[in-house]
């Protein structure tokens, strides 16, 4: 094992008054292992990835890559290392063929070898069957693996990949896992960077970045351990576990606590003892046991643990109690020409519940989320929010929903109170109304130090909260959320959860779509939609539940979304 | 409700389009700099040309021709050649793009009292610019030629007498800066709207306004009103320029002018948005506007009139708002038309701006399906 990367008191600065976006870093990247560069959006692992590739250089501070200084030596470093950047740096209008041809010319990668190298790497990332295919017509899964194959071109020593797991479903990106692992046996050294925690613990080596700064080096496991004895489930709390969750938080001994489901993932504090039943305050016997800590637990207990601070008691009233269904999907269709990419999904949201739409890639729960919302009609079927159809009447029931979409869609030139204004307007309130909803928001969402700030320079979890709280406004009893929390650090996730779960306690009824499986963990129930078909709907326990086996004892949510769609597959298969 | 939702939108737009630093300048200095680049540069007028001569009469007549060139204002300077293979080669590189040839006999056949030749070599590169000098040169040829032949009888024969109407002095700045009322406006216009639902649909507020209560065609609105807003501020900025600045009288009544501008403002904006309604990027956007204004530009009567055009392309220039508009403000700025003959041409731009907006709404309503 040799060291490939050395980097020495590191100092990136963009801006000269500015904070640095990497504040004196110094490690070691080694070969022959996966090194996961982990930590939120904005902690500086683009900048530390470009650092290395010499993309960048250095501020302050010296980084050797196999043996160069990206400073001095430049141009020696492009042929020895392979860089996927984010979003896989393919060309879309051009075939997959037509990709490699074009990098492996870029590249210098002549005949004959590169058509043994084209040979090698389709068969390594099962490509050859589309080689014609337009790269902006792949799948999420399959972009990344031409992406990995432009990547490998050159054989290289070591291989940068640029959070290559974000818009990948579960499938593919356990998939990329595996093509990785072979690299290794190789001996090639892989940088990978991500936002999601979970795959650190599939690293040898974790660099935990948070704002520029190294929080941790070294074996996750190690890391994880740490947290040993710290972590519990407390069960049975039944309805009244969000309130629960939530009165926990507050005792002083308990640093994090999370929704996984019925259950609640709660971590003491160093030395506290283990968490009673009485500290949830709810009536029905709860039961506590102690569980595995994860690598997440680990690094929110180094964060300083969930925020104490609840947000949101007055981000609206009690919605009025009935016991009718407050979203419902009536055998939703929707095709596209010849493709149906929602076939017949039924399900019904029940009044104060949170339901997930998860699903792969280009599933069709983008299509069916998108019906939802009266973004798309459907070609048969019915869409129902607080008993109107989309369809008959739009503009009644749009207002009685709330919709905040992926990106957190807010006008970045306008400042926060303009943005809000404007929602408020969108929506129909006027003077005492909108002046009244602008500052119950501005209050319970605590965005008063921003007001006049431009909503495109606030922090990730500031926009986050505006985003929210531009939703919320006209108080609809349906909040929509599309992949709300996916590349925001753990704790805003948090605070994130934190705010809808107050909200549903109060009656409001919630509908995700993700494939992340820490957001499906908040639903109470799920629907998993795949090839267009609703496969399963149920608690994420039931989903669980059904895939636990003697070889999986301890199913994982991912693990029941891998098998339920496995499942499917071969039922489709023994049917054709 | 609606008036709630609407002026939402209206304030929010005029928000985005000014609150920035670098919004505000891209919507205010442009068109500035354009009037006046416009104004000095863009003239069709010929001065401070070079003419080439190449002279192989010896005579005293010729020097005298000669001399007339140069005392003629638009030239600046009369360079001579000693042969025409020298004229061609002078020709060849941009120096001069007219020469004038006198033959040998020039002197002696005047004295014989025969019509002598003068030929005039053009650049036909530069077609507009040599017919103008062109013409210059026959005149002063030609009243040479008359005042040597018969110089007492001058006021005996019929002789042409021209009279520009509506621009006596025949100056090029009147007929052409009060264009720029027009075609400055609309091209900011184009450009502010037609990106405008670009850029939401980029950033994804786009389905955020879509999943919000406003319908379609309010969604219309209120990213038209903004834009009209705005394109008429602009108009009456250049209009006090035009008429306060360079002096370029309004014969006409100036709420006719801006009425018709209105209009045709909302022509313009309803193309605008019907590009918009099409495209799902800025720059798909960007080459649809490209794509309607350089033809628009070209089949308005802007730079040639509409009359040379082919038949087959007679009927496109009526359906562009830009050629009515044209010829309205050229009657308004260069004699009073009456209101009938305005009228005349609003009711197509209003036509147009019906037709895009709506097809716009429906584009948007589409797209939800």
């Amino acid at each position: 094992m040799t060291t490939l990367v050395a980097i020495d008191g590191l100092v990136k600065n963009f801006d000269a008054s500015g904070p640095a976006a990497i504040d004196g870093l110094t490690t070691q990247i080694k070969s022959n292992q996966v090194t996961g560069l982990v930590g939120p959006d904005g902690a500086g692992k683009t900048t530390l990835i470009r650092l290395m590739a010499a993309l960048l250089t250095p501020s302050d501070g010296v980084i050797k890559t196999c043996g160069f200084d990206t400073r001095d030596t430049p141009e020696p470093i492009r042929d020895v290392i392979g860089y996927m950047p984010q979003k896989f740096g393919l060309y879309e209008d051009l075939t997959v063929m037509e990709n490699l041809t074009l990098y492996a010319d870029l590249r210098g990668v002549v005949d004959p070898q590169r058509k043994d190298t084209f040979e090698r790497l389709l068969a390594f990332t099962d490509l050859a069957r589309f080689t014609n295919r337009l790269a902006g017509a792949l799948s999420g899964g399959m972009k990344q693996k031409l992406g990995l194959a432009c990547a490998m071109l050159r054989s290289p020593k070591l291989l940068l990949l640029d959070e290559p797991s974000v818009g990948v479903d579960p499938i593919s990106r356990r998939e990329l896992w595996r093509m990785v692992y072979t690299l290794i046996g190789e001996g090639v050294g892989v940088v990978w960077s991500t936002a999601y925690l979970d795959e650190a613990e599939n690293c040898a080596e974790v660099i935990v970045m948070n704002a520029g700064r190294v929080l941790y080096q070294g074996d996750p496991k190690a890391m994880t351990a740490t947290m040993a004895g710290r972590v519990f489930y407390a069960r049975g709390a039944g309805a009244e576990r969000r309130e629960g969750l939530a009165r926990a938080l507050q005792n002083p001994d308990i640093v994090d606590g999370v929704m996984q489901g019925q259950t609640i993932r709660l971590v003491t504090a160093q030395g506290a003892p283990p968490p009673t039943p009485e500290i949830l305050g709810v009536a029905a016997p709860v039961e506590i046991v102690a569980t595995a800590p994860r690598f997440e637990d680990a690094f929110v207990a180094m964060l300083g643990g969930a925020s104490k601070r609840t947000l949101s008691a007055q981000a609206r009233r009690p919605v009025d109690e009935t016991d009718a269904p407050s979203v419902e999907a009536r055998g939703l269709t929707r095709r596209f020409g010849d493709f149906t990419a929602a076939d017949h999904i039924t399900f019904r949201i029940h009044r104060g519940e949170i339901f997930g739409l998860l699903g792969p890639n280009g599933a069709g729960k983008s299509t069916t989320f998108k019906m939802m919302c009266g973004l798309l009609r459907p070609s048969e079927g019915a869409a129902l929010v607080d008993g109107l159809d989309l369809a008959k009447a739009p503009s009644a029931a749009r207002a009685r929903l709330g919709y905040m979409a992926q990106k957190f869609s807010l006008y970045g030139d306008l400042s926060v109170r303009q943005n809000l204004e404007f929602f408020a307007g969108a929506y129909g309130l006027s003077g005492a109304r909108r002046r009244d909803a602008v500052a119950r928001v501005v209050d319970a969402f605590d965005l008063t130090p921003h007001l006049n700030a431009n909503a495109g320079g606030l922090p990730l979890g500031f926009k986050q909260r505006l985003a929210l709280a531009a939703a919320i406004m006209h108080e609809p009893p349906v909040l929509f959320l599309d992949e709300p929390t996916s590349g925001v650090d753990p704790l805003t996730r948090r605070e994130f959860w934190a705010t809808i779960n107050a909200m549903v306690g109060r009656g409001v009824t919630v509908m995700v779509t993700t494939h992340f499986m820490d957001e499906a963990e908040y639903c109470d129930r799920v629907a998993l939609i795949y090839r267009g078909k609703a496969i399963a709907t149920g608690a994420p326990e039931e989903l669980q539940a059904r895939v636990r086996s003697e070889k999986m004892p301890n199913p994982t949510l991912e693990d029941a979304f891998i098998a339920l769609v496995e499942e499917s597959d071969r039922q489709r298969e023994a049917a054709a | 409700m609606l008036w709630t939702r609407l002026s939402a939108l209206v304030v929010k737009e005029l928000l985005a389009a000014f609150r920035d630093k670098k919004a505000r300048f891209a919507l205010i200095m442009p068109p500035l700099i354009q009037v006046f680049l416009f104004a000095f540069a863009a003239t069709m007028e010929v001065t401070n040309v070079p003419v080439g001569v190449v002279n192989q009469d010896w005579g005293a007549q010729s020097e005298q021709l000669i001399s007339r060139f140069e005392r003629a204002s638009a030239f600046s300077e009369i360079r001579r050649y000693d042969s025409q293979a020298d004229a061609r080669a002078a020709i060849d590189r941009q120096e001069v793009m007219v020469v004038v040839q006198i033959g040998q006999d020039f002197s002696r056949k005047i004295a014989a009292r025969e019509t002598p030749d003068v030929s005039v070599l053009l650049d036909g590169r530069k077609s507009n610019s040599a017919q103008i000098v062109n013409s210059y040169l026959n005149t002063i040829i030609s009243q040479f030629g008359t005042e040597t032949f018969a110089p007492d009888k001058l006021n005996a024969d019929s002789r042409i007498v021209e009279r520009a109407w509506y621009n006596p002095n025949r100056d090029y700045r009147n007929a052409m800066v009060p264009v720029l009322i027009a075609t400055l406006p609309m091209t900011m216009v184009l450009m502010m709207v037609g990106m405008s639902v670009a850029r939401e649909r980029e950033l994804g507020t786009f389905e955020q306004l879509l999943v919000s209560p406003l319908q379609p065609l309010e969604i219309v609105v209120g990213k038209a009103a903004p834009g009209l807003l705005v394109g008429l501020g602009q108009c009456v900025i250049i209009s006090g320029i035009v008429i306060l600045l360079f002096g370029i009288p309004l014969l006409g009544s100036a709420a006719m002018l801006f009425l018709s501008l209105t209009v045709f403002l909302v022509a313009v904006i309803g193309i605008a948005l019907f590009i918009s309604s099409l495209v799902s990027t800025q720059q798909q956007a960007m080459m649809g506007i490209m794509l309607v204004m350089m033809p628009a530009m070209m089949l308005s009567g802007f730079s040639s009139p509409v009359q040379n055009m082919p038949d087959w392309l007679q009927p496109l220039a009526l359906t562009n708002p830009l050629t009515h508009m044209l010829v309205i403000v050229r009657g308004l700025f260069l004699r009073d038309m009456p209101f009938w003959l305005v009228a005349q041409r609003i009711w197509p731009m209003a036509v147009v701006g019906m037709v895009t907006m709506g097809l716009a709404a429906w584009m948007f309503q589409r797209k939800v399906q």
